[in-house]
Parts: C-alpha cells; structure tokens; sequence
C-alpha cells in the first residue's frame, strides 16, 4: 500500500532472460499482483507513457519473491522496442492486472497442457496448477526448432509425461502440436480434459482434433485490446453464437464453441498499421544506429 | 451593495453570445468549441440575474450550487469569492460549467427564463472555474484528521465527488483507477473539444492538494477485492463509482470486421492514449473516411464530431427513431448538425458488409416507420417492407449503449439489481456493511453532475455511518494550523487544524 502523496508506482524490472532473437523474459516486481495472480489471467503493459497498451498473459508468479514473469515474443513495433529497451533496473510505465476468469483446476484428473508460440509459457502455471492439485499432466509444447526451446526443466518438474514437437524434427517428435495430442490420445483413453495455448491457427487446430476424440478442450484467446476491463468491446469473439468479450468473460472458453474464423479476422484488424509503425520504427533505429557506426569506424581509423 | 434593485426590465435583455469557433474550422481540429467568456463578457452576463429570494436554480441543481451567491460575487469582481462560494458545493466548476446539461437543471427553471432567455448559469461557472485554474487559487477547507480511511473506486466523477467530501471531512483518501491516468469518463470519454484535458488534471490536482492519494494501474476486484480493502487493507468505507461502460452491439452480420468498433474505444484511443498522434504514440486509431455512427446519444455525438477532426470526409448518424426522439442533448445534436454529421433518421442499420478484404464496404439499412408508443413512452420504430438500402462506408461505429461492467459482480459479494447494476438502498448503501455505490454503476448511463450528485450524497452517507460531523469553520484564514498537502503559499493548499 503506498502511503498518501506517494510517487506513482514503479514497476521495476528485476530479472530478464533471453531464449532466442525474439522470446525474452521479463520478471516484474508487483508484490500484490504476485500474491493476487492464477493461472489462466493476464496484465496489460505499457512500456512507456507514449505506448500503447497491450495484453500478455501471465508466464508465472511468485509470491514470496513479490514478483510476475512475463515472457514475450518480440513481433511487432512495441515488442521489439521493449525488447531493445527494458533492461533490469529499468521499470514498466503501466501494469495493471492481473486481469481475466482464472483458470478451472478442479475435478480433473488427467489433463494435456498444449502450448506453442506465444503459448509455451502461459501454459506453465496451468500445468503446475493441474499438478499441484493431483491431476496426471501431461504437457505437449511445440517449438519450430531446437533453438528456442526454453523451460523444458520446469515443464519435466511439474508434467507426468512431456512431449517436445518441432517443426523440423530438430527436437523431440517432428510435427505440429496436434501430433503430439494424437500421441498422449493413444495412451491415455481417459483424458478429462485439454488446455491449448498458443496462435489461433494452433487452437484451432487442437480444437478440430479434440472434437474428434471428445476431449473437453479449454482455449485462452489474446484479441487486440485497449482498456481490459470491459470498457471498449475490442476484444469480442464469438463463441457459441454470442458476443463475449475475451476481456471479462474469459480469457478462456469452450474451445469448441468459438468461431476460430471471427478471432482471425478481430486479430487482423490493425495489421496495415502495425506493418507502418514497425517498418517506421526499423528505419529509425538505422538512423539512429548510423552516427554511432560512424563513430566507431572513426576510433577505428 | 445597495445598487437599485434589478427588475426584469432593467437587466439586459439578451443572453451574452459566447464565442465559438466557426463550425467549418472547428470541425477540423481538437480545440475546444466554445471558447468562454471574457470577464467584460461574465460581468455583463451577472447582470441578467435577478438575485430572485425564492432561488429555483439551487433547486434545479443537482449538486444544489448556491448560484446567486456566486453571481453576486462576480458582479461585484470579487472572482476569488465566487470561486470560494462555487467551492462550497462543487469541487469541479470548469468541468461542470462545461459538461452539465444546464438547460435541464438550473437554466431550466430560472426566473428570467420565464420572460427572456435563462441567465447563462453555465458558461458562468465555467468562468469562474476557468479563473481559478489559471490563478491556481483552491479552496482552502479546515482539515481535521478523523483517523478514518477512505477507499474510493474509480476515479470519475462519482468518485472525484465523493473522496473531495471525505478529505474535506478529515479521512485518509486513497482513489484506485484501473487507467494509467485518473479522471475516468472525463479523460477517456469525453473529447478534448468539449472539455480538454488540461482541466481534468487542474482539477484533479485540486484533489491531491486536499490530500486524497491516487493509484492508477489498480483494477479493484482482481487486484485485490472489494472485501479485502475492509478487511486486509483496513479501509473504513468504501465507495464504488466504477461506471457503467461495458458497449453493447448489435449482433448483426459483419460486427466482427475490421473498423467496426464501439464508440467507447474508439474515444479511449483517441483521448487517452492520443491514437490521432500515430506514430508519435503507438496506439493506432483504425478508422476511414467515411464514418457511419450507429445511434443519437451524446456518447455518438461525441464519436461523430471526433471522426469529422480525425479527418473523415463523411460522418453518418443512422438512428432508427426520428430526430425528436434522439437522448442527445439539444445543444450537442446542434453542434453535430453544424459541423456537417449527415443525419439518416428512421434508418435501421440490419447488416455491415465486407469490402472484400475484410474491411467494411457498406452499412445495409432498412427504412423506419413511427408505431405506436412503447414501453419507454417513444413511438416503436417499425420498419417499412422492402426498403432495405446501402449506405456507403468504410468504418462503422457501434454507439447503442452501454451495459454493467461485471467485474465486481464476479469478484465481490456485492448485491446487483435484475439488470446487473450494483443494488442499493436510498442512502446508497449496497449489500456488504459499509460499501456505498453511485453513479453509472447504479443508474445505468446518466450525466457527468448526475454522478457527481450522487458521490456527494454517498458522502454525506458515509459521514453518518462512520459518525463523523463535518466543520463548522469548513474554511480557514492560515492562522495557528500546520501545513499539509502540497506546500504552496498564503491561502492556497490544505491546513490541518493544529492539534
């Protein structure tokens, strides 16, 4: 709790991890976030005042420490630039959350945690959480190759069985997510339920599969939004023939009830400017980035 | 003091004209409209009331202003009195004087206005609140600390209301707002031509100066509930004035393509987060040229007249009642018909269509008839067989309305009403011990003073449940107190009565 007149919040970054050129790691110190946060929610950052705002789902939490992680896949402008900017001992602008209907845990006993993409760590704290309460858990992560694959230790710690997926064979089995499904499906005939995370080309995916084999499957959808709390209808998705809003009903429904074509076309909306403001960003950063070439060529000389 | 007593033959027959910008510049740019009035202009304007004894316009006002008082003051130039007098009561006199639909409240019921037009109650007050931010004068209240702690939810109008009460009253305010800036409506909601935000936050350091904390970034219900901050967090009271605001939409084929977007967020990228300064900020506005605004609120007004100063080269209202039935104030309806809003009355909007790559082409309508009066009292809409047409579009935006925000439905054990509002009783007490709610939360959609009316009677609610009475002595000349709040000079910032 802040005392009257207190500075705003600051929300110090105390640990950053690299997996790859574009998955890094952020560790962010919110003690009252960390004791409020469950699997399945969200925060909402901004980077700096100038941002915009934009959702991520929670990678972990950690009470004691008073800590949240996020780990984020650097796309498009915003991404990118925190990527190059945020460093430990630097701070967030905003962050407000955690946000979203956690996640159910109760009553399962043999779950698959799916997640690929930006879904690999979301997915961590659900399967902890379905190992912390006596579910059998069986993790599928899909990765395109060997390089960026991260938290395989972690995963092992909390899944019954684990099962690496990569595009090019490169690491565990060679194919998409849902082979890896269709492996645990054949071993297991008494799944009770499956959580996927990931792009929505991958949800669907697993949702077409899961019909099949009648697994009651549960998707976390990440539409574009500004507020996060109800306020602006940005993030509305159809799912079983209603408007929700991923927001505040969700973020996770019935994945065999949500119009995977209309979530497509919600996430496409802004993509003419999201193309213009990180072509425009890239240019800068060559501007910016020359007078220091020049400099160094000049010690160089 | 003993000038001739005025009589509605003496005082100025017409009411004072405030300058506005020309509709054909205005509709271009993000300054305000009305530009205000000059103190020649004010004095003038002060004139025109009679000082009548029977004082309907207190009446009319929903915060119960002491407006003669104030106009009395500023026909004598004593601003700084005016200011005092209109701080007694409202806390926000550049916002209400601005927003307030006055030609329903106190202008409505004036006295002058049974035979002339209305004193200009509102463009007054703006004058006086307008003053006193760029003389930085605040209201000087004689603070007792009364050893309570205050939880405010939300930083909008009810909120703003309710936590200037109780600082005022001696309690340790804290104000959560889940934006990353206070102000709630007026920031996200209303645009920078109606009220600029530099007000909001004049206005708003008015209240830090009174000593109430701020702490944005916090969405109450999922960060810590409402129950937590009287148990755990050891707030006394809490009030919760989170707004309504949760956008409906049609459910007609098309809603989900790109630009087609509720009103809300299109005006919260715009005035919160600055979209129309892509790319110097980063939230991007995505809308067109040729804007077609579903609905005729002030909340549509404000999302057409904002397209036309984006740059849209057409803005459309379609609304499926004639014009006599649209909510919007007169005043707004005006200044959107000025500005060059195309107007389709009678027009029912039934399907969005795809421009072929996933955009908007058109909005199709059918033509609109007036039945018989439904629940509401209007003439039902009907539509009128084989009338459906096309109008030309590339961006649509859904202003129908706006539900309950369910989060503390979901997060709290808060009772709600059958529509889903937060359920209270005539002292705007709800359901858990000591949590009052107002506002938007309660009534559904209303004004900006309506919500501000109510922060203060839960203020006034509060006080009784906490037992606290407020000063006799509300103002305070400096002498003997101890400085509290911001440090400023002479009778500008908050003293706490030495103890």
């Amino acid at each position: 709790m802040s005392e009257p007149n207190a500075g705003p919040a600051r929300y110090e970054i105390v640990r950053r991890e690299d997996f790859s050129d574009v998955t890094y790691l952020l560790e962010v110190r919110h003690p009252e976030m960390a004791r409020a946060a469950r699997p399945g929610q969200f925060v909402i950052v901004m980077s700096r005042p100038e941002g915009e705002r934009i959702p991520l789902t929670i990678a972990d939490f950690d009470g004691e420490r008073g800590t949240i992680t996020l780990v984020i896949q650097a796309i498009g402008k915003t991404t990118r630039e925190m990527q190059r900017d945020l460093a430990v001992g630097g701070s967030l602008y905003a962050l407000v959350g955690p946000m979203g209907h956690p996640s159910a845990t109760d009553g399962v006993k043999k779950v698959v945690c799916v997640g690929g993409g930006l879904g690999v760590a979301p997915i961590f704290p659900q399967a902890r959480a379905f190992h912390e309460a006596g579910a059998y858990v069986i993790g599928v992560i899909g990765f395109r190759n060997k390089d960026l694959v991260f938290w395989e230790d972690k995963f092992r710690a909390v899944c019954d069985e684990f099962i690496i997926c990569s595009d090019d064979g490169s690491v565990g089995m060679k194919g998409l997510v849902t082979e890896g499904i269709k492996v645990a499906a054949s071993r297991h005939s008494d799944i009770d339920r499956l959580i996927a995370i990931g792009p929505p080309i991958m949800m669907r995916g697993c949702a077409e599969l899961t019909r099949t084999l009648g697994i009651t499957t549960i998707v976390s959808l990440n539409p574009v939004m500004v507020d996060g709390t109800g306020m602006c209808g940005g993030c509305r998705v159809r799912v079983g023939g209603r408007t929700r809003f991923a927001c505040v009903d969700g973020p996770e429904f019935d994945a065999h009830t949500v119009d995977f074509d209309d979530l497509m076309l919600r996430l496409a909306r802004f993509k003419a400017e999201e193309r213009a403001a990180l072509e425009r960003w890239q240019q800068s950063c060559r501007i910016e980035a020359q007078p220091a070439a020049i400099a160094s060529r000049q010690e160089g000389s | 003091m003993a000038a001739k007593k005025r009589t509605i033959r003496t005082i100025p027959r017409e009411r004072t004209p405030m300058a506005e910008q020309p509709a054909a510049e205005r509709a271009r740019n993000f300054r305000e409209v009305a530009c205000g009035f000059t103190l020649a202009e004010a004095l003038r304007e002060s004139e025109r009331c009679l000082l009548c004894p029977d004082e309907p316009c207190v009446r009319g006002c929903p915060v119960g202003i002491d407006i003669p008082g104030f106009i009395a003051k500023l026909g004598e130039k004593d601003i700084h009195g005016a200011f005092d007098v209109l701080s007694d009561t409202t806390l926000l006199p550049a916002i209400c004087g601005r927003v307030c639909p006055q030609e329903t409240q106190c202008e409505q019921v004036c006295t002058v206005g049974q035979t002339l037009e209305p004193v200009a109650i509102g463009r007054l007050e703006r004058f006086v609140g307008d003053a006193a931010i760029s003389e930085s004068w605040s209201s000087v209240p004689f603070i007792e600390p009364a050893g309570f702690k205050v939880a405010i939810v939300g930083s909008g109008p009810a909120g703003m209301a309710c936590a200037a009460d109780m600082a005022k009253a001696g309690c340790q305010v804290t104000v959560f707002e889940a934006f990353q800036q206070p102000g709630g409506v007026l920031r996200y909601g209303i645009p920078e031509f109606r009220l600029p935000n530099e007000v909001v936050d004049a206005e708003i350091a008015k209240l830090v100066r009174l000593g109430i904390t701020f702490r944005t970034n916090v969405l109450v219900g999922r960060l810590f509930t409402i129950e937590q901050l009287l148990t755990e967090m050891g707030f006394d009271a809490v009030f919760v004035g989170v707004g309504a605001g949760t956008p409906t939409f049609m459910d007609i084929p098309g809603e989900a393509l790109a630009r087609v977007v509720s009103a809300n967020e299109l005006l919260t990228r715009v005035n919160l987060m600055h979209a129309r300064d892509f790319p110097s900020f980063d939230t991007p506005l995505g809308i067109g040229k040729k804007v077609a605004v579903i609905g005729a609120g002030n909340t549509a007004m404000d999302a057409m007249r904002v397209s036309l100063r984006l740059g849209a080269e057409k803005v459309m209202c379609v609304y499926r009642r004639s014009r006599d039935e649209a909510p919007a104030r007169a005043e707004e309806l005006h200044h959107a018909e000025d500005e060059g809003v195309q107007f389709h009355w009678l027009t029912n909007p039934i399907a969005i269509l795809d421009d072929g790559s996933r955009g908007v082409g058109a909005l199709r309508c059918q033509r609109m008839e007036l039945g018989e009066p439904d629940a509401s009292g209007r003439r039902r809409p009907v539509a009128i067989a084989d009338s459906d047409f096309d109008l030309d579009c590339d961006t649509v935006v859904v202003a129908i309305g706006t539900d309950a925000n369910p989060i503390l439905g979901q997060t709290s054990g808060l009772a709600l009403d059958d529509r889903g509002y937060l359920a209270v009783d005539a002292d705007l007490a709800t359901s858990i011990d000591g949590v009052f709610a107002g506002g938007d939360i309660v009534t559904g959609a209303a004004t900006v003073i309506e919500a501000m009316g109510a922060g203060r009677r839960a203020a006034r609610a509060m006080k009784r449940y906490l037992g606290l009475v407020d000063s006799d002595v509300p103002y305070d000349d400096g002498l003997g107190a101890a400085p509290f709040g911001l440090s400023g000079s002479g009778r500008d910032y908050v003293r706490v009565r030495a103890v």
